[in-house]
């Protein structure tokens, strides 16, 4: 089956602690940080926004993928929730970037937090259909949260690049399976800056059902079971739902590690699974199989098996790993300049 | 002070990727592009992508910024010299300004270069960042 010739991911250096947050709305900081599971998020500065962080993740991407020319990708799939504009396509502006323009299929994808493994779904189909050599799947966002929600301590930004082909493969796709229900756990309405979501009901019946839903018919459908990967990623819109669906899955600690990200960089909403993949591929080694399971509010998962290839040794080092992004030269921003950055101060125009 | 969108939509090549022109008679390369060479009044010339590390010439530092760019001051406006010699000025994000530095080793990052008002068109193009892997 088609799978990912290159990939890459792409974070901003800004960070924000909880603490910081929770002073400014007289929240306990203690509790946030032991109910979400998550200390820091990552803050876009005011000139970093979805197809910046887009552009920034494919570059790596390319510097994995042995010499693919960007002419020869036949499309480019960007999913988010935050696309920088409400009408002109984030696609066009990265495939211009990368040189990928004119001959291209270009869309923007929208689906909660599973836009991104959406793009990487449909870009697979297009290479194992033959329809192209290569197609270009991106998971990018600058999430919004409401101020003083408890959105507002994990809504991160961040970028996964994969380019999907045939041969020459990094890790190849064996298995996909998508799961959707009608589920109002998690909105925005148009022209509302902020989502809202339905508290404690988008836990139980919303992620966690999906997620298992997702993961058990991939198993099913592969006849393999947790103990059969050597990783796992599911999308964490905060540290602790990650790490409890896994266990409730039959998965450990160990398996979602590398891939666990969100205690330290929050929640990139469309970007999570995708960009736990990238951070999971860093580490893999060659035959290691690798599952991964988005999750989307509204609702819908995408579950995908990948099997690491022997090319994964030598394309590795050829980008800048994800767990360096995450981990150093960090620049920790106070509240007021978050609230700056993120335009949530009303200014004269 | 805006730019145009079909302005912005001319510069893409050097903006988006870092084209440059590369002249035959002379050997030089111009960045931005020129048709022309000044020198030789050559048009012989094959584009060229410039890299996308080096490090700073000279710099000067932003603190009262037009209005678009109000929320990235205070900011540093640098001249880097690229490894292939080039030369080329941009707004030098994810710094200090008081940790900018002549010889500071830059990377070429993808930013949004210019927001025009709330309703305008979004101009995307280059930035230095420090390099620091």
């Amino acid at each position: 089956m088609a799978g990912i010739v290159g990939y890459g991911a792409h974070l901003p250096r800004h960070r924000i602690k909880v603490e910081e947050i929770a002073k400014v709305w007289g929240a306990d900081a203690p509790s946030y940080k032991k109910g979400l599971m998550l200390r820091e998020k990552s803050v876009p500065p005011p000139d970093m926004d979805t197809i910046t962080l887009a552009v920034e993740a494919a570059k790596n991407a390319l510097k994995r993928s042995g010499g693919v020319n960007p002419a020869d990708i036949g499309a480019i799939y960007i999913g988010s929730e935050s696309h920088p504009y409400a009408v002109k396509p984030s696609g066009t502006t990265v495939a211009e970037a990368i040189g990928a323009t004119p001959d291209i299929h270009c869309a923007d994808f929208e689906f909660a937090c599973k836009a991104g493994s959406e793009a990487m779904f449909v870009a697979l189909s297009h290479v194992d259909s033959g329809n192209m050599k290569y197609a270009l799947a991106i998971a990018a966002d600058t999430s919004q949260g409401a101020p003083s929600d408890a959105l507002e301590f994990s809504a991160a930004a961040g970028a996964g690049a994969f380019i999907m082909g045939k041969d020459n493969l990094i890790a190849d796709c064996l298995f996909t399976h998508s799961y959707m229900t009608d589920m109002p756990d998690f909105w925005r309405r148009e022209h509302q800056f902020y989502p809202q979501h339905g508290g404690r009901f988008t836990g139980e019946e919303a992620y966690f059902a999906t997620t298992k839903g997702a993961s058990n018919a991939i198993l099913k459908k592969s006849g393999k079971k947790p103990s059969d990967f050597a990783y796992a990623v599911f999308h964490q819109p905060n540290g602790k739902f990650p790490q409890r669906v896994a266990k409730e899955l039959g998965f450990t600690q160990e398996q979602i590690d590398p891939g666990w990200l969100a205690p330290r960089l929050g929640n990139t909403y469309s970007g999570a699974s995708p960009i736990g993949l990238t951070a999971t591929l860093d580490v893999a080694k060659p035959g290691d199989l690798i599952f991964m399971c988005s999750y989307g509010s509204g609702a819908g998962s995408d579950s995908f098996i990948w099997k690491v290839t022997e090319r994964i040794d030598e394309v590795r080092d050829l980008a800048v790993k994800t767990h360096k992004l995450l981990d150093e030269n960090l620049i920790y921003v106070d509240y007021g300049t978050y609230a700056k950055f993120r335009h949530k101060i009303k200014m004269n125009d | 002070m805006t730019m145009f969108s079909s302005r912005n939509w001319r510069e893409y090549p050097q903006r988006y990727r870092l084209e440059a022109s590369k002249f035959k008679k002379s050997g030089k390369t111009y960045f931005p592009p020129r048709a022309v060479d000044p020198e030789t009044s050559d048009t012989v010339q094959e584009k060229v992508v410039l890299p996308d590390t080096g490090k700073i010439v000279t710099y000067t530092v932003i603190r009262t910024a037009p209005g678009m760019w109000a929320d990235n001051a205070p900011y540093a406006l640098a001249i880097a010299e690229l490894t292939d010699g080039t030369r080329l000025m941009a707004q030098v994000a994810d710094c200090d300004v008081n940790e900018v530095k002549i010889g500071m080793e830059i990377r070429i990052e993808f930013r949004r270069i210019q927001t025009e008002s709330h309703h305008g068109v979004l101009s995307y193009g280059y930035k230095f960042v420090p390099k620091w892997y």
